[in-house]
């Protein structure tokens, strides 16, 4: 569709591409244990229609999985002078600045899989909660200059709450 | 192991009395009420508290001890609350809040007048003043003899709630009684209770089943008890601008009141219920960074600036909690607009003709306006409100597109804001005017951020060269509590 949303055309960094497997497999198994949780009814019933909802839950799954290389490439940052962009999210679709001198703290989280695969995510918290600003999916080092540069760059901008 | 006859009937009175045990008995309650008595007054004593250059700090607890130190120029807001009880005996509880989850420095219970005097000299700290600029804020001597007390006390009781020395009588918006009562009744709690009652009376006609009109009455009490309270919470209600920052007023019997220094307030909405349209009534909410722990009525309390208002306070009220917006160029006609129904040319940008499917009746009202140091937010034609964000208080900017929002070419935005009961959203505007909202408010944010001095709001008014933190020499004693 023509009319995709690009608030601030340039260029984006994207996140590592084996950052893919990552949430490849944290959407597979989410799915799974939902796709089994609705199928209880039939379980219970045996009723032939009542495997509707687990068939859903199914296409669901195969539909979010092979979207999912797509997914992670629409996930971008970029560092401008003042502020972080930060965009994700391909059918929604999400834009989100934050100035430096706002962050309030730098996390860096990684799971058992973003170990095994080298990855870290960060995350940025401001004072307001609706910010809610995580790249995922950094290699580990570049994750640890990111937030070092992000830490610099918030203390030189300084702002009140 | 004694027959349960012995006890005559199991009532340890009756026992008691016939084992003749009265002097023993009561020998044991008056013991334990000694012991009480004893660990409120050990309580009160380690309940100590100084107010450094920087940092106010509190110290209590007996065996558990806690020890909290606020910064003076992170304080979001004074409150001064005076229960019944309390006021009685001239006792008033000073609450310091400072951003973040229950993070409040809590002084209970100080005498009355000098809950009054601290709050002057802990705003006056936080202000960034020097300290030669500050007159010696003493404690007023105590009267002394029992008629002189009584007096005093008496003053107190039916002291005006506003002290008219601490503020400009042009600044300060009471509470119209018969607006308050008027505007209780015509809420949208009243409003379902009449749908209710309409529904239940053609049952009860139409099908013969008068049992319905009974279930209405433990509805009819609920409501009561609703209006009564709020009538008697807002009834001696004000809001004041005085040189610390706005002063917020309520109560009859427990007296509250509130100073929200400059700066401390990161959003506000104006808005109005249905029934209210006719009389041209409107309400004004804040989001603040401090929260209390409580939740519902109590929780809710601070954040509820004007509980009811006419355009002409509405506006006065705005001035005082936003003070730079509605003095710069061009932003009360704006301010106004965004009261009424909403004109091509009023200044905001409004969804376009294809957003009717989702804005049906609001299409021409559904629209921001962005200045350098505000923005607002016009939404609803039947429910109508208005949010203003000023620049210098948003944390982010986003913009969001889902699959509808993107058939139809539109977009919504959000500006993030610190946690309250507001909601800076906009929906279905056009995606290239929400892309250009987005590029000007991220802009907007970062400027404002650089130009914000309201954290320190008295140094830029003292003549004197503003103090850098760190040259603060750890001056003034320890005050006692």
């Amino acid at each position: 569709m023509s009319a995709r949303l690009d608030p601030a055309p340039g260029d984006w960094k994207r996140v590592a591409p084996r950052y893919v497997w990552v949430d490849l497999v944290g959407t597979i198994v989410g799915w799974v244990v939902i796709t089994v949780a609705v199928s209880l009814p039939w379980w219970v019933s045996h009723q032939a229609w009542m495997l509707v909802f687990p068939a859903a839950a199914f296409v669901i799954l195969v539909l979010l999985a092979a979207f999912t290389p797509r997914r992670v490439r629409s996930i971008g940052y970029r560092l401008r002078d003042d502020d972080l962009l930060f965009r994700r999210g391909l059918m929604f679709q999400r834009f989100v600045a934050v100035p430096y001198g706002r962050m309030q703290l730098v996390d860096i989280n990684r799971g058992p899989l973003d170990r095994a695969l080298g990855l870290a995510g960060l995350r940025l918290v401001t004072a307001a909660a609706a910010s809610n600003v995580t790249v995922p999916g950094l290699p580990m080092a570049d994750a640890e200059e990111l937030r070092d540069r992000l830490v610099e760059l918030a203390e030189t901008r300084r702002a009140g709450l | 192991m004694p027959q349960a006859g012995d006890y005559g009937g199991g009532d340890p009175i009756d026992l008691i009395v016939r084992h003749q045990l009265v002097p023993i008995a009561l020998l044991i309650v008056f013991g334990v009420l000694l012991i009480v008595i004893g660990i409120f007054y050990l309580s009160w004593r380690m309940h100590t508290f100084r107010i450094t250059g920087d940092e106010v700090e509190v110290r209590s607890g007996i065996l558990f001890r806690t020890n909290r130190k606020g910064r003076l120029d992170r304080i979001q807001g004074v409150d001064v609350t005076r229960q019944v009880l309390p006021r009685i005996f001239g006792a008033a509880r000073l609450e310091i809040k400072v951003a973040g989850q229950d993070a409040n420095v809590n002084l209970a219970y100080l005498s009355s007048r000098s809950a009054d005097a601290l709050r002057r000299v802990i705003l006056r700290r936080a202000s960034g003043l020097r300290e030669q600029t500050l007159a010696a804020a003493s404690d007023p001597a105590d009267a002394a003899g029992a008629a002189a007390i009584l007096n005093q006390r008496y003053q107190e009781f039916t002291a005006p709630e506003l002290d008219p020395s601490l503020a400009p009588p042009t600044s300060v918006v009471q509470m119209h009684p018969g607006r308050l009562v008027g505007s209780t009744v015509l809420s949208t709690a009243t409003l379902w209770f009449v749908v209710i009652l309409a529904v239940a009376v053609g049952m009860a006609i139409g099908f013969h089943v008068y049992e319905v009109l009974f279930g209405l009455v433990p509805l009819l009490f609920g409501l009561g008890s609703v209006l009564v309270r709020r009538v008697t919470k807002s009834l001696r209600y004000s809001i004041a601008g005085t040189a610390d920052g706005v002063r917020v007023g309520y109560g009859l019997l427990s007296l509250s009141n509130e100073t929200l220094p400059p700066g401390r307030i990161h959003s506000v909405q104006v808005s109005q219920e249905l029934l209210w349209r006719p009389f041209d009534w409107w309400e004004v909410r804040v989001n603040l960074a401090s929260r209390s722990r409580e939740r519902g009525q109590e929780g809710r309390r601070g954040t509820m600036i004007l509980p009811v208002g006419s355009r002409a306070e509405v506006l006065k009220v705005l001035e005082l909690t936003l003070p730079e917006l509605l003095a710069a160029e061009g932003m009360e006609p704006l301010v106004r607009a965004s009261l009424e129904g909403g004109r091509p040319d009023d200044g905001f940008t409004v969804s376009p003709p294809r957003a009717r499917i989702l804005r049906w009746f609001s299409r021409r009202r559904n629209g921001f306006a962005l200045r350098p140091d505000a923005v607002l937010l016009r939404r609803g034609a039947i429910w109508r409100d208005l949010v203003v964000v000023p620049a210098a208080r948003m944390q982010s900017v986003a913009v969001h597109q889902g699959p509808l929002l993107r058939r139809l070419r539109l977009a919504a935005i959000h500006v993030h804001t610190v946690a309250g009961p507001i909601t800076a959203r906009l929906g279905a505007l056009d995606a290239d005017d929400a892309a250009g909202f987005f590029r000007d408010a991220a802009a907007a944010d970062v400027a404002a951020a650089v130009a914000d001095r309201s954290h320190r709001w008295g140094a830029q008014r003292s003549e004197l060269a503003p103090p850098r933190a760190h040259d603060r020499r750890p001056e003034f004693p320890a005050a006692p509590a």
